[in-house]
């Protein structure tokens, strides 16, 4: 018994007019520093990101020569102070690539993202609200998708129709879609049953009215949680669509600069592992920061991929 | 059990069906005519029509359709591509190639070894180092080896196989002079150690990723199971400690790990693309991307249906396994 006394917490004071009026410019970023103190993995997964995006915003202020240059030196350079990750088979300054290659990666992966995950919530709330053989079709029709190899997938829509950007975008849009759409299926059958959707649907509030005031604020953080899951995966699978061939034309892309590496004889060293320490660190900081989100904003989720 | 299992075959079919009319269509309604690929842009429309013909591509799709400005609306005809193709996928013919005239089924089976050997073997790689690693890494909870796992797990994931692949191929060969025998195939069977020195590489390449994804799930799955009754009550009636774990403990965290690995399965069917493509590997995957790019129909269409029916399997054997890893799960 004792025990318990000494471990109840003091009873908190809390000051309601500041709590009403919300946490300042200045407790934000205090909350914030404590977030990241307490992830500092998510924090660094972060800093890679931000490394990145400057080096891909102001690329042509950053990169010594223009990435499709191959004046910018002697063909397989080593190392040096004027090209300082050397040169490709042709000339073409590595360093240069290394930051402009971001560009194609970073909004291809962001564009896909954000409209696969779009269309994924919006079939899952219909698939998850409605139920029944709308539930049912949706469901099959995701299992199969999820089940289909993704690249296999990729490959086939972007060889069809040609790669391009709007091409790449729509099939890996198509990519994101179903794990989306199971993930907030999950969460609105659990949404549905709270009290409050009952009392809205018996005041008389019509379905999209319900979808659109009480289920979708609920299902949009969880939807943002599984897009920054997603994230370094899609890079993945845009930089192995580059390698075989079936990249944006023309563009300045890490995956191609590999495959370049690889059937460039004899090999140069310089060429095969930059491009590839580019991916793997964003890869690697998209990942260590949707660990993180996802482990703040939701324990039940951790290791669902 | 059985009542289940049929039932998710008569669904496979369903899907399959489904799959297929979905491939073949879309192999044939996106720009592109395998005819003009034949005679490189300088055929006559007559020329165009007879190559149409001989691969029989003037018929209509399928034996049903659906006609809206006709009154009749549907209409039937025996003679269709799509009956064609179906009529003689049930007799085991898969088709013609429309590139090299020859029958598809030969060149699978031709090339089939390669692919199942790279899979096989990565799954065995991706098992051997996942679990083992992943036990060691709950059990030992935040020691050094621990954090060893976690964070090559971590790298496991982000690094892309096909610059590994790269990186194997272009290091050893810059800095001794080695290269893997690529391009020609060796039998298992007639030299089974040079057949391992072409296809372990690839599929070490492949496992690393399948590795670090089992790793992480084994660690956290194990770690939730440890942290239940039953583990205290097995220590409790005094149980040695290696039995509790790997007799309580891994057996009941293996439904997710199954799980991922079934997905990992199918994933290869990819994985074994980039692979093959670096490695110059005559299987399927390099047969399946080179028969993309020249839109062979037959082809692709039983490459996609090869996919689909591996994943189909797949998937109801890992559900099997569930209620063998889980006996409170019941078909019925």
């Amino acid at each position: 018994m004792g025990e318990n006394i000494a471990v109840q917490s003091p009873p908190v004071l809390v000051d309601v007019g500041i709590a009403a009026r919300g946490p300042g410019a200045g407790a934000r970023l205090r909350k914030l520093g404590t977030l990241l103190r307490q992830n500092p993995l998510g924090g660094f997964g972060l800093l890679i990101i931000g490394v990145f995006v400057i080096l891909a915003v102001f690329a042509p202020f950053i990169a010594p020569y223009s990435p499709t240059d191959f004046r910018a030196g002697n063909p397989d350079e080593g190392l040096s102070a004027s090209h300082i990750f050397g040169t490709e088979r042709v000339g073409r300054d590595i360093f240069s690539r290394f930051v402009y290659g971001g560009r194609v990666s970073l909004s291809v992966a962001v564009i896909s993202v954000v409209g696969g995950a779009s269309v994924g919530m919006l079939i899952g709330i219909v698939s998850g609200y409605f139920g029944g053989a709308i539930d049912s079709v949706i469901q099959r029709t995701v299992d199969t998708a999820i089940a289909f190899p993704a690249l296999l997938l990729l490959l086939i829509i972007t060889q069809l129709l040609g790669p391009s950007f709007r091409t790449i975008v729509f099939a890996l849009t198509l990519a994101v879609i179903p794990g989306v759409t199971r993930v907030v299926r999950g969460a609105v059958l659990s949404e549905k049953n709270n009290q409050y959707i009952e009392a809205a649907r018996a005041s008389g509030a019509w379905s999209p009215r319900i979808i659109l005031r009480h289920i979708l604020p609920n299902v949009v953080a969880l939807g943002i949680i599984v897009m920054t899951t997603l994230l370094g995966g899609i890079i993945l699978a845009e930089a192995a669509l580059s390698f075989l061939g079936l990249g944006i034309p023309e563009a300045a892309s890490w995956g191609r600069d590999v495959s370049d590496a690889r059937n460039n004889f004899p090999y140069h060293i310089p060429s095969a592992i930059f491009p590839g320490t580019a991916i793997t660190l964003t890869v690697l900081g998209f990942n260590l920061l949707g660990d993180s989100i996802r482990d703040i904003a939701d324990p039940r989720l951790r290791g669902s991929r | 059990m059985q009542t289940f299992i049929i039932r998710r075959m008569l669904s496979g079919i369903v899907i399959l069906f489904v799959l297929s009319v979905a491939v073949f269509l879309l192999l044939r309604i996106v720009p592109g005519d395998p005819a003009i690929r034949i005679c490189q842009l300088n055929c006559t429309k007559a020329q165009i029509d007879q190559i149409h013909r001989d691969l029989g591509l003037d018929k209509p799709y399928f034996p049903v359709s659906l006609d809206f400005t006709d009154p009749k609306v549907v209409s039937f005809s025996g003679d269709s591509q799509y009956g064609t193709y179906i009529t003689n996928l049930m007799t085991g013919d898969l088709g013609t190639s429309n590139f090299n005239h020859k029958p598809v089924a030969p060149q699978v089976i031709d090339r089939m070894p390669v692919t199942l050997e790279i899979m096989a073997l990565t799954l065995i790689f991706t098992l051997v180092v996942g679990i083992p690693f992943g036990v060691v890494s709950a059990v030992f909870r935040n020691s050094p080896a621990d954090l060893f796992v976690r964070s090559t797990s971590v790298l496991g994931l982000a690094i892309p196989s096909f610059w590994i692949a790269t990186l194997v191929l272009v290091f050893p060969s810059e800095l001794w002079g080695y290269a893997p025998v690529i391009g020609r195939k060796i039998s298992l069977f007639q030299d089974p150690v040079g057949n391992f020195k072409q296809v372990a590489p690839a599929a070490a390449v492949l496992a690393l990723g399948s590795a670090a994804g089992i790793m992480r799930l084994t660690r956290s799955s194990l770690l939730e199971v440890m942290r239940q009754d039953y583990m205290r009550t097995a220590r409790a009636k005094g149980l040695r400690e290696g039995s509790v774990i790997i007799r309580h403990g891994l057996k009941n965290s293996m439904i997710p790990v199954i799980t991922v690995l079934g997905l990992q399965i199918s994933g290869l069917l990819g994985g074994a693309i980039i692979v093959e493509t670096i490695f110059t590997l005559p299987g399927l995957g390099l047969f399946t991307l080179q028969s993309l790019a020249i839109k062979d129909y037959d082809v692709v269409q039983t490459m996609t249906l090869y996919a689909g029916v591996t994943v189909v399997v797949i998937n109801l054997m890992v559900d099997v396994s569930y209620a063998w890893l889980d006996p409170r799960i019941r078909y019925s």
